[in-house]
């Protein structure tokens, strides 16, 4: 098992010319049965497998990626995070995930570089103004900071902004300031190896080709490594979660779609805080190495393919430049594309199925990061109890039957405008 | 993305307004089942990994609607032909 890191073993370690530091996480083979397995091994379903041995003793826990851990979406995001919502389901299950975020390195012995910078969403007009201050006016209510700045105190925070852009001048902003950015890829990391201490098998090059079922309940599923055995399956596989679930005869409430995300060269500190445009769709913020990590919508088709379209390029760099004319010279380094399950109301589903014993966490739509430990804890504790956490209990797969929506943006049964 | 359309030719997809899949069908009203059925189209949806027939609205051309056939794994585009009554209804 991995040993705890610390300044005292680091220094112990480098003495020793880092020769024995050992794997973060086992490479187990498959037992023939769990008694939970979560498929999908990204951020949500490492998270779940941790919080399930850690919240709810159950350490013979398999979690089943298909490629390796980390590859999709946790590794694809602008890796923003932040709990500024407006509608009464979303918002105590985002808090909640801040909440988590505070405490996650010291939970998890591991650095995910959580740093509360600040996330500033902008707005440019008198309606929008009013907007955000009836969004603010919800989280403070909820407990939840947030801020309302003035033009001025916004020139403050990014001066070299375009304040007075002749259509879409900056008049203000809501900034939280709890808010901010994780290292994505070390928040994949971190939950693995806590959640391989406390015995849970992560198993690598494992893909479910099949969901076993008798009389109407799960009771294992098959994969390129063979058949493993299991009451209690849990999904957490978004991107590709109709396809998985159809496996079982499921049909969703869900569309994928490609979202890209871009990072600039590495640039001095220009940007103190996330910020987001308001009069497009674009959110920027600068690395610890300093690179600019961008991002807009998504490419609006149906799309597998973990790639985007040039257009899309265009336009979110077209965003950038139009809020800061400064980088207009700027060389993008890289792009790339992730899967995204949009979800008919623009909310993730976190419940049971129709299925005995087969759980679904999904849905995301492009929000999904923010959520990572809320999405575990909630997920783990239905798989666990069989019941919802309280935080989530806004999030039912029956919802679009019964008229119970959670649309965020008011865009209706259109998930690429969501 | 080229969607050859059958009235301007191949244009860029910028030039076009995506709707979704084209197979869901407006239910009857009068259908005993209607809940059910209009649940399911509204909501749900195969999201095929693979072929897909998807309505495109023409919007900087022709204002035709089209059903593009397209791979989600690709984005290859295999045809386009113009919508019928039983798609632009939906």
């Amino acid at each position: 098992m991995a040993r705890r890191y610390s300044i005292f073993r680091l220094v112990g370690e480098a003495l020793r010319g880092h020769r024995r530091w050992e794997p973060a996480w086992r490479d187990p083979e498959p037992k023939p049965s769990y008694d939970v397995i979560v498929v999908g091994g990204g951020g949500h379903g490492l998270a779940t497998a941790y919080y399930l041995a850690k919240n709810h003793g159950l350490r013979n826990v398999a979690v089943l990626e298909k490629g390796w851990i980390g590859s999709g979406n946790v590794g694809r995001n602008t890796t923003i995070i932040r709990s500024n919502y407006l509608l009464p389901g979303n918002i105590p299950f985002y808090e909640w995930s801040m909440q988590l975020w505070e405490g996650l390195e010291q939970d998890l012995n591991y650095n995910s570089m959580v740093s509360q910078r600040g996330v500033l969403n902008l707005f440019h007009s008198d309606s929008q103004r009013d907007a955000f201050v009836r969004r603010g006016n919800a989280m403070r209510l909820h407990g939840v900071d947030g801020e309302f700045l003035g033009r001025d105190d916004v020139r403050k925070l990014i001066p070299m902004a375009d304040f007075d852009n002749a259509r879409f001048p900056i008049r203000g902003g809501l900034l939280q300031r709890r808010g901010g950015t994780a290292r994505h890829d070390a928040v994949a990391w971190g939950f693995a190896r806590a959640a391989d201490r406390l015995g849970v098998d992560i198993l690598q090059n494992c893909e479910v080709v099949g969901i076993r079922r008798e009389r109407g309940a799960v009771v294992g599923v098959d994969t390129t490594r063979g058949f493993i055995a299991s009451r209690r399956v849990g999904l957490a596989c978004a991107g590709n979660t109709s396809r998985v679930a159809a496996l079982a005869g499921l049909r969703l409430p869900i569309e994928s779609h490609v979202l890209q995300a871009f990072v600039s060269e590495g640039l001095k500190p220009l940007l103190p805080c996330v910020v987001t445009f308001g009069a497009g769709h674009f959110y920027i913020s600068q690395s610890d190495k300093g690179g600019l990590v961008f991002g807009g919508s998504i490419d609006m088709y149906n799309s597998y393919a973990q790639r985007g379209n040039l257009p899309t390029v265009e336009e979110v760099c077209e965003e950038g430049v139009a809020l800061f004319p400064c980088l207009s010279r700027v060389r993008v380094l890289r792009s790339w594309g992730g899967i995204m399950d949009m979800s008919m109301d623009g909310s993730p589903i976190i419940d049971r199925t129709p299925v005995d014993g087969l759980y679904l966490n999904a849905g995301w739509c492009y929000g999904g990061f923010k959520a990572t430990p809320a999405s575990g804890w909630c997920f783990a504790h239905l798989l666990a109890t069989d019941q919802p956490y309280v935080a989530a209990t806004a999030y039912r797969l029956d919802r679009f039957a019964t008229g119970r929506l959670i649309d965020e943006r008011g865009a209706g049964a259109q998930p690429n405008l969501h | 993305m080229l969607i050859p359309c059958p009235h301007c030719g191949p244009r860029t997809h910028e030039e076009f307004t995506y709707l979704g899949d084209a197979t869901p069908r407006r239910p009857d009203p009068a259908d005993p089942a209607v809940e059910t059925a209009f649940f399911e189209y509204a909501y749900i949806r195969v999201n095929p990994a693979g072929p897909h027939r998807e309505l495109w609205f023409h919007a900087a051309g022709c204002h035709a609607w089209l059903v593009v056939e397209r791979d989600t794994r690709t984005h290859t585009i295999t045809g386009a032909a113009p919508a019928g009554r039983t798609e632009s209804s939906s």
